[in-house]
């Protein structure tokens, strides 16, 4: 269970998130919407603690823990994974060792058993055929010459390993064509279970027509400024955000 | 007697050598070999505070007794050298012969230490060559390698210098590579209070190679000068050099690199890049490129970077549970990847591979 309560935060002078207020119970999937420069990255960048917010007022509590207080890895081991916007290429660092470090990183903070490499091969393999990737994809450098498309793919076959309880999706839709996108819905939809919640930030309702929320909140000038189930994002679609704000 | 040489000469100007001053030039004092000395399966040739270690080395049948020096350039440290050597590695590998792997250790606890090694192949003949130095506390250790790569030889040159972090390590390596000839070197600089591997490479005869690499690794108030002068005197030859440097606290890197293209050196294929990472503010990074071009018909480029870690890239990695100095580990190990590539021999890179990891952890 995350809950953000009043959630509030700011790039140097800036305020971006204005109190927002939020909870996604787990085995839920709930989507944020809203217009450019409303603050969705600012959400994702800040539960996923990166550098450079300030976070001014408020709390972001996930399975009864403050994650706010966390380093970014602590707040992975705790379960949580953000899928990037614009996943970042690493030059010289191959995908099958970066992914089995994260792994292993991960399962060593969670006190559970290391992988080596043979056994990690194996679980990659079977998670690349899932998602209709290619083998090759693990021997290629992190994101270094991906298309839009493997990029995202890339991000979703990490989640596939980490197993996040909470996964936050940071518009994982843009610069996705229609075959992508439907990789990448499967890809949260076949983590669905009681266990796993997710927050699905976009700015178009087309992403929803394959990972179906269970809510749907509308975040305007840093705030929540409305909630409820799928047929806002149809609606928001229909008729725009204009107006939002006042709302 | 030859003097040290001072900031005003241009190729010194980065590297002030007055801290040597006060020490003495003298044989450095008998001493015993330590254990732990890297051993990877390979025969292997000892050196002790300059002198050859028969009882720890391995029987070569190409090693020759050592010969007197005579040095005819004006290389200041190379004429001290010469003044002061007495003893070295000399290898003669006979024409198509591939000689395997040679591990050459050199360790060194006090004194001045000033070997000539020598090291020539026949034509067609093969080595790769794995030296690595180390020692404890204040000492000078002033090699200077002279090699001879006959047509179609190829000799793999590895150096990882690891000295005691109080000593002064001046190398000079000098390799002459005739026609078909191939001279791929790597040198790894973590050690040494203040150290430069001064390189001159002349690809003689068409079609020769040479791959000049290296990766500094400094720290604390460390200083490292990678020099290198490739003179291309003849058709269709080419060099590479990729030097990377990470500079730790206030240490400064230096990388000097001349190419020098003679007006019958047609095609040749140069190419020189530098990058640095700076880990700390008051790190520095010295790169002074120079092209000399007298052929009309020649690919040369070079480049240089240096900048900080990609904080984007840290996050990155954090975002997927792995520890920030892990991350911050992987990604200078990736920076470095490229300056290892020709270290093609398992067991060597295995080795930089620990080296580096040892250097992380330590720093």
């Amino acid at each position: 269970m995350l809950e953000i309560k009043n959630l509030s935060a700011r790039i140097g002078d800036k305020e971006i998130l204005r109190g927002v207020t939020l909870s996604v119970p787990d085995g839920e999937i709930h989507a944020i919407m809203g217009p450019n420069g409303a603050g969705k990255s600012t959400l994702s960048y800040v539960l996923s603690g990166r550098d450079g917010y300030e976070v001014t007022g408020g709390e972001a509590i996930y399975n009864g823990q403050d994650i706010l207080a966390l380093t970014p890895e602590a707040r992975a081991a705790a379960g949580i994974f953000l899928a990037f916007q614009y996943p970042v290429e690493l030059p010289g660092v191959g995908n099958a060792n970066f992914m089995r470090t994260a792994l292993n990183a991960v399962k060593r903070a969670r006190g559970e058993a290391e992988l080596d490499a043979v056994a990690f091969l194996k679980l990659a393999r079977a998670a690349l055929k899932k998602l209709s990737m290619q083998d090759d994809m693990l021997k290629r450098n992190v994101n270094v010459g991906f298309s839009g498309g493997e990029k995202k793919r890339n991000e979703v076959l990490q989640m596939a390993l980490l197993q996040p309880g909470l996964a936050i999706l940071d518009e994982t839709d843009s610069g996705l064509d229609i075959d992508a996108l439907k990789i990448v819905a499967e890809g949260v939809n076949a983590l669905r279970s009681e266990t796993f919640s997710a927050l699905v930030i976009t700015h178009y309702q087309r992403l929803l027509d394959y990972i179906v929320p269970d809510k749907v909140h509308v975040l305007a000038a840093g705030k929540i400024v409305r909630s409820g189930g799928p047929e806002l994002a149809l609606e928001l679609e229909a008729r725009g955000y204009a107006g939002l704000e006042a709302a | 007697m030859t003097a040290l040489p001072t900031q005003r000469l241009e190729s010194w100007r980065y590297t002030d050598l007055r801290a040597l001053n006060a020490m003495s030039f003298a044989e450095a004092p008998a001493a015993s070999l330590p254990d732990g000395l890297p051993d990877i399966g390979v025969p292997r040739l000892v050196f002790v505070n300059g002198r050859f270690d028969e009882a720890a080395s391995s029987a070569l049948p190409f090693a020759r007794n050592f010969a007197a020096v005579d040095e005819v350039s004006d290389l200041p440290l190379a004429r001290i050298n010469a003044e002061h050597a007495h003893d070295g590695v000399t290898l003669e590998i006979p024409d198509g012969v591939d000689a395997g792997v040679v591990l050459l250790v050199s360790y060194a606890n006090g004194g001045a230490l000033h070997p000539r090694h020598r090291v020539s192949l026949g034509a067609g003949a093969a080595l790769t060559l794995l030296e690595v130095v180390k020692g404890d506390g204040v000492y000078w250790h002033n090699p200077v390698t002279d090699i001879v790569l006959a047509q179609g030889a190829s000799l793999a040159h590895y150096r990882l210098q690891d000295e005691s972090q109080e000593a002064f390590h001046l190398a000079t390596i000098r390799a002459t590579v005739a026609a078909d000839a191939a001279y791929e070197s790597f040198t790894a600089v973590m050690g040494a209070k203040l150290s430069r591997a001064e390189f001159h490479v002349e690809l003689t005869g068409a079609k020769a190679h040479t791959h000049l690499n290296a990766a500094q690794l400094l720290g604390g108030s460390q200083h490292g000068d990678f020099t290198s002068v490739v003179r291309h005197k003849a058709p269709d030859c080419s060099s590479r050099q990729t030097v990377k440097s990470v500079l730790c606290d206030s240490a400064r890197g230096v990388f000097q690199g001349r190419i020098e293209v003679e007006r019958v050196a047609q095609k040749t294929d140069g190419y020189q890049m530098s990058q640095a990472l700076l880990l700390s503010p008051t790190a520095e990074m010295d790169i002074k490129p120079e092209l000399q071009i007298y052929a009309d018909d020649v690919k040369c480029s070079h480049g240089a970077t240096i900048g900080a870690l990609d904080e984007e890239q840290v996050f990155y990695l954090r975002s997927r549970g792995i520890p920030e100095d892990t991350a911050r580990s992987m990604l200078i190990r990736a920076f470095l990847t490229e300056a290892l590539e020709p270290v093609t021999h398992e067991g060597a890179h295995a080795l930089f591979e620990a080296a580096i990891e040892t250097w992380w952890a330590r720093k």
